[in-house]
C-alpha cells in the first residue's frame, strides 16, 4: 500500500514536493521525469528501501547531463580532484550539499549495488562529505560523478576546497584540553594533603607528591598552555600587546616559581593553580570556537562557475579549465549553465539569467553577436559563445582584483579583549614594579617570591574567559534562530553596527518567487485555459504565469503559436485566446510603463493582465521601523520600478539607490565608511560580494543554506531577516554582559592583588580564589546571555 | 607508608593509559563524524550480502 495524500494537493514520491501535473508509476505519484528516473533506477536496483527509512526523501532531479562531469576525467582536473589513484584503487571525497536525511546515507553508501566499479562509499553527515572508493580500471571519475548525479545528488565541486583544515585545529585544541584536564585532576589530588594542612605528619610523601605534581605539569606547560607563550611572543615582537601576553607572563611565573619550590623543596608550589588555569582557557577557546561545518563563509566566484567547459578545437568539443580560456575560443553553454567569460552569442538569441549579476530574477534575451557577461547562467536550449574577455578579466570577477578582497579583516578592528588587556598589562607591571621596590627596601628576601606573586594572580584567566563564554553562547543563540556567524568576533562588531545597507532582490524582496496577480476578471474555467495555453511555451514570464495557476484544465488548444517578443495565441474551445504584450493583445489602457504586465484577451476582447512583481518578505516594514535609530539604504541592481514600493518601506531619511553595479555597491559601502560609519551589509547574490566584504559585517540571506552563498561573515536564513534589529540588539546586549564579566574578574583580580601585594598568597589561597573567578565569570556570561536571549526572543515572537 | 606510593602509582599510570588510548582515538579520528555511524548501524543488509567493511 502506498500512502498518498487524498485531495488535490499531490505528493511527490520521490521528493515531496507537490504534484502539478502528477506522472504515476506503479500508483506512485512524482512531480516530475527526473523524480521518476531516480525511482527506476533505484527499483530496478532493489534499492527501494530508500523510502521506508524516511519519508519522500529524495531530492528534486534537474536535468542531469553525463557530458557534464566529462571535464573530471582531463588529467589534470582528476589529479586536483582525486585523492588517491592508482590503476586498480582510486578514492575520491565529494562534497555533496544534498545531503539532508537518513535514506540519503543509506543511498549513498550503497552506491556499488547501482555501479559495480564503486568499491565502497561512506558518507559523513555532518560535512556533508561522501568518500567513494572505485576502480579506475572500470570506471571513470566522471561517470561515478553522474552516477552521484543521476540519483539526485550532484556532487559540488571545487578545486581549492582545502577541505579538513579546520576539524584539524579543532582535534588538536581538544587533545590538549583533555591533557590539561587529565594532569589538572590529578594536580589536585595529590594537593588535597596540603589543602587539610597535613603538610608535616610525613616529609616524605608531601616530597613524593610534590615530584608527582612537577612531572604533571611538564606536558601542561610545554604542550597545552604553550600556544599561549607563543602567540604572547609573536604579540610581543610585533609591540601589539593582546590578552595572551598577560596571561603568558602569569603562567610562566606560576610555572617557574613552583618549579623552584619544588626542586629546592621550599613548599608545595602552586601547580593546582597552574594546571586549573590552563584548563579553565583552554575550556574558553574550544567553547568560542564553535564553527558551522556545513556552511562555507570564504566562497568566491570561483564555487559559482563551472570547472571546465567545452571548447571548439580542432572540429572536436573537448572540455577545457575555464582559467585556460582565451579571447576567441569558441565554446558551448548549456541549459542552467553559469556563462564562464564574457562572450557573444553565436546562435539567434538565447534567454540569459543574470540575477547572479545584477541580483534581477527576470531572465534577459539577448540576440545574435550582443555581448553576454560573465556569472549569467544560460535558460534554455544549449548555445555557443566565442569568448571575449578571460574568466579573471571579466565584467563580475574582476571585482575580486578590488582591495577589499586583498587586505586582512584582523587589522582593522580592535577588538575589545585587547584593548582591556593592553591597558590592564600596563597597570600589573606598574603594581608590580611598585611592590618589588617596596619589598627591596623593607625586606629583600621576599621580593622575589612577591614580585612572582603579583604576576600570577595578575594572569587574567577570568578576563580571558569572559569573551569567549559570552560570544559563544551568543554565537549559539543565533545559530538556534537561523543565523549563522563565521566566528564569536563578528558579534562584537555587529554590536557597534550604526548603518544598515540592503540589497533589494533576493534581500528585501523574494527574489526568486514573484508575486503574480491579476488585474481584471477571469473565470476560473478561463484561467485554465491560460494555464494550458502558457505551459506550452518556454518563455520565462509564461513559465512564471503557468506555475501561479492553480485551476488545471483537461482541454486542447489548437491552432497555436509563439510570436517571438510579441505573445502567445492558441484556440480552446472556439475562443481565440490572445496573451503577450499590449500592443499585441490590443489593449489600450495604458498600464504603468514600470513594472512587468502580460495581457490577455479573448476572442480580441481584453480582460486585464497579469502584474508581475517580486514580493516584499514578511514583517520587513515593522523590522525597519524598528531599526530607525540607525541609518539605512537600499541598493538595488534594477531598474527603479520598484522605487514607489521601496520608499513607501523605508523612511525618508534613507537613500534608495538603483542600477547599481557590484563595483557601485562596493564603492557606496566605502564611503559610508570614509564619513566614519560602521556598515551592516545585507545581500544575497554573487553581485553583493564585494559590499559583502568591504563592509565591517557583512550577512548573506539564504533561503536554503545548501544554495551557495558569497563570502560573508554570516548567514541569515530569509525568513528570519525581520529579527535583524533584534540581533543587533542582542549583539549590544552581548558587549554590555561581556563589560560586566570582565568587572567580576577584575573584582577578583584586586582581591586575590591584595593579598599577592603583602606577601600573604599562600598556595592554598591561590588554590579557591582562581578557579572562584573564572567559574563565575563564565556562569555570569553564560547564564545572562541565555536569559536576555530568551526575553528579547518572547518579545519578537509576542510582535510578529 | 609504602603501600600507598604503590598504589598511587599504579593507579595514575592506568589513569595514563586511558589518557593514551583517549588521545590515540582522536587521532585516528574516531570523532570526526559522531552521527552518521549511529544511523549506520541501523542499516539492514536484506539479502545478507557480504558488506565489505
Amino acid at each position: 500500500m502506498v500512502e498518498v495524500e487524498v485531495g488535490s494537493e499531490l505528493k511527490c514520491y520521490h521528493c515531496g514536493q507537490t504534484c502539478e501535473e502528477p506522472l504515476w508509476l506503479n500508483d506512485k505519484p512524482f512531480c516530475c521525469y527526473g523524480c521518476k528516473t531516480v525511482f527506476e533506477i533505484l527499483d530496478s536496483n532493489d534499492l527501494c528501501e530508500y523510502y521506508t527509512l524516511d519519508r519522500n526523501p529524495g531530492n528534486t532531479v534537474g536535468a542531469t547531463n553525463k557530458e557534464a562531469f566529462a571535464y573530471l576525467d582531463e588529467k589534470n582536473i582528476r589529479k586536483k580532484v582525486i585523492d588517491f589513484d592508482s590503476p586498480t584503487f582510486a578514492s575520491v571525497k565529494f562534497y555533496v550539499p544534498a545531503i539532508h536525511c537518513i535514506s540519503c546515507i543509506w543511498l549513498l553508501e550503497n552506491l556499488h549495488k547501482l555501479n559495480p566499479a564503486i568499491l565502497k562509499s561512506q558518507v559523513n553527515f555532518a560535512r556533508k562529505l561522501v568518500d567513494v572508493e572505485f576502480d579506475p580500471g572500470q570506471v571513470q571519475l566522471s561517470t561515478v560523478a553522474a552516477t552521484l548525479s543521476e540519483v539526485g545528488y550532484t556532487p559540488q565541486i571545487n578545486l581549492d576546497a582545502d577541505q579538513g583544515a579546520k576539524p584539524q585545529v579543532n582535534k588538536q585544541l581538544i587533545l590538549k584540553l583533555a591533557i590539561a584536564g587529565f594532569c589538572f585532576g590529578n594536580v589536585m589530588l595529590f594537593s588535597f594533603p596540603e589543602y587539610l594542612g597535613l603538610d608535616h605528619s610525613d616529609h616524605n610523601l608531601m616530597r613524593i607528591f610534590s615530584w608527582l605534581n612537577f612531572s604533571l605539569s611538564i606536558p601542561v606547560f610545554f604542550y597545552s598552555g604553550f600556544g599561549y607563550v607563543r602567540s604572547a611572543w609573536r604579540s610581543f615582537k610585533d609591540k601589539q600587546i593582546n590578552i595572551d601576553v598577560p596571561i603568558a607572563a602569569g603562567l610562566i611565573a606560576l610555572f617557574l616559581r613552583s618549579s623552584y619550590d619544588i626542586i629546592t623543596a621550599t613548599g608545595p608550589g602552586y601547580l593546582d593553580s597552574f594546571t586549573g588555569l590552563v584548563f579553565f582557557l583552554l575550556i574558553g577557546r574550544w567553547f568560542q570556537g564553535k564553527t558551522y561545518e556545513s556552511l562555507a563563509f570564504d566562497r568566491d566566484f570561483t564555487s559559482y562557475f563551472p570547472l571546465a567547459i567545452n571548447r571548439f578545437v580542432k572540429n572536436e568539443w573537448k572540455p577545457v579549465v575555464i582559467y585556460d580560456l582565451n579571447r576567441g575560443d569558441q565554446i558551448r553553454v548549456r541549459n542552467m549553465e553559469i556563462i564562464p567569460a564574457d562572450s557573444t552569442l553565436l546562435d539567434a538569441f538565447a534567454y540569459i539569467d543574470y540575477s547572479f549579476v545584477t541580483g534581477e530574477a527576470k531572465p534577459v534575451k539577448v540576440l545574435q553577436g550582443e555581448l553576454v557577461y560573465a556569472g549569467g547562467r544560460l535558460i534554455g536550449t544549449p548555445v555557443n559563445l566565442v569568448v571575449e574577455k578571460k574568466t579573471s578579466q571579466s565584467h563580475l570577477t574582476s571585482l575580486w582584483n578590488n582591495d577589499a578582497f586583498k587586505k586582512i579583516s584582523e587589522s582593522k578592528y580592535q577588538k575589545i579583549i585587547d584593548s582591556a588587556a593592553r591597558r590592564f598589562t600596563w597597570v600589573v607591571l606598574a603594581i608590580a614594579v611598585v611592590t618589588f621596590i617596596y619589598w627591596k627596601v623593607y625586606d629583600p628576601s621576599q621580593m622575589w617570591l612577591v614580585l612572582t606573586a603579583v604576576l600570577m594572580v595578575a594572569c587574567p584567566c577570568a578576563l580571558a574567559l569572559a569573551a569567549p563564554f559570552t560570544f559563544g553562547s551568543m554565537l549559539r543563540v543565533f545559530g538556534r534562530n537561523n543565523l549563522y556567524l563565521k566566528n564569536a568576533d563578528i558579534i562584537e562588531k555587529l554590536a557597534s553596527v550604526d548603518t544598515v545597507v540592503f540589497d533589494k532582490t533576493g534581500t528585501v524582496t523574494h527574489g526568486r518567487t514573484p508575486e503574480i496577480k491579476f488585474e481584471g476578471h477571469l473565470t476560473p474555467l478561463q484561467l485554465g485555459h491560460i494555464k494550458l495555453l502558457t505551459s506550452y511555451s518556454t518563455h520565462p514570464l509564461s513559465v512564471l504565469i503557468a506555475k501561479s495557476i492553480k485551476v488545471t484544465s483537461t482541454e486542447t488548444a489548437e491552432d497555436f503559436k509563439e510570436f517571438s517578443g510579441k505573445g502567445i495565441q492558441g484556440i480552446i474551445h472556439g475562443q481565440r485566446y490572445k496573451i503577450g504584450s499590449a500592443s499585441f493583445t490590443g489593449s489600450i489602457t495604458q498600464a504603468n510603463p514600470l513594472g512587468t504586465h502580460v495581457f490577455v484577451s479573448i476572442d480580441n476582447e481584453v480582460y486585464g493582465y497579469f502584474n508581475i512583481k517580486s514580493s516584499v518578505r514578511p514583517n520587513f516594514k515593522t523590522m525597519l521601523e524598528r531599526l530607525s535609530d540607525k541609518n539605512t539604504s537600499l541598493l538595488s541592481g534594477d531598474n527603479d520600478s520598484d522605487r514607489g514600493s521601496m520608499q513607501k518601506l523605508f523612511n525618508t531619511a534613507s537613500s534608495l539607490l538603483f542600477n547599481q553595479s557590484p563595483h557601485d555597491k562596493l564603492r557606496y559601502i566605502e564611503q559610508l565608511q570614509r564619513e566614519g560609519k560602521k556598515v551592516l551589509m545585507i545581500g544575497d547574490g554573487l553581485n553583493d560580494a564585494g559590499a559583502l566584504k568591504q563592509s565591517d559585517v557583512g550577512i548573506a540571506i539564504t533561503d536554503d543554506t545548501g544554495v551557495f552563498t558569497p563570502a560573508c561573515d554570516g548567514i541569515l536564513l530569509g525568513e528570519k531577516l525581520h529579527m535583524l534589529d533584534q540581533y543587533l540588539e542582542l549583539a549590544r546586549a552581548s558587549s554590555v554582559i561581556l563589560k560586566t564579566g570582565f568587572a567580576i574578574s577584575f573584582f577578583y583580580n584586586a582581591i586575590a592583588l591584595s593579598f599577592a601585594v603583602t606577601g600573604y598568597l599562600t598556595p592554598l589561597v591561590a588554590a579557591i580564589l582562581m578557579p572562584i573567578s573564572s567559574i563565575s565569570v563564565v556562569g555570569f556570561s553564560s547564564v545572562a546571555v541565555n536569559f536576555i536571549a530568551k526575553r528579547k526572543l518572547k518579545n519578537i515572537k509576542n510582535l510578529s | 607508608m609504602g603501600i600507598i606510593v604503590i598504589l598511587i602509582l599504579i593507579s595514575l599510570s592506568i589513569a595514563i593509559l586511558f589518557l593514551a588510548i583517549f588521545y590515540w582515538s582522536m587521532k585516528s579520528g574516531q570523532y570526526d563524524d559522531t552521527y552518521t555511524p549511529s544511523v549506520r548501524m541501523l542499516f539492514e543488509d536484506k539479502k545478507k550480502e557480504a558488506k565489505d567493511k
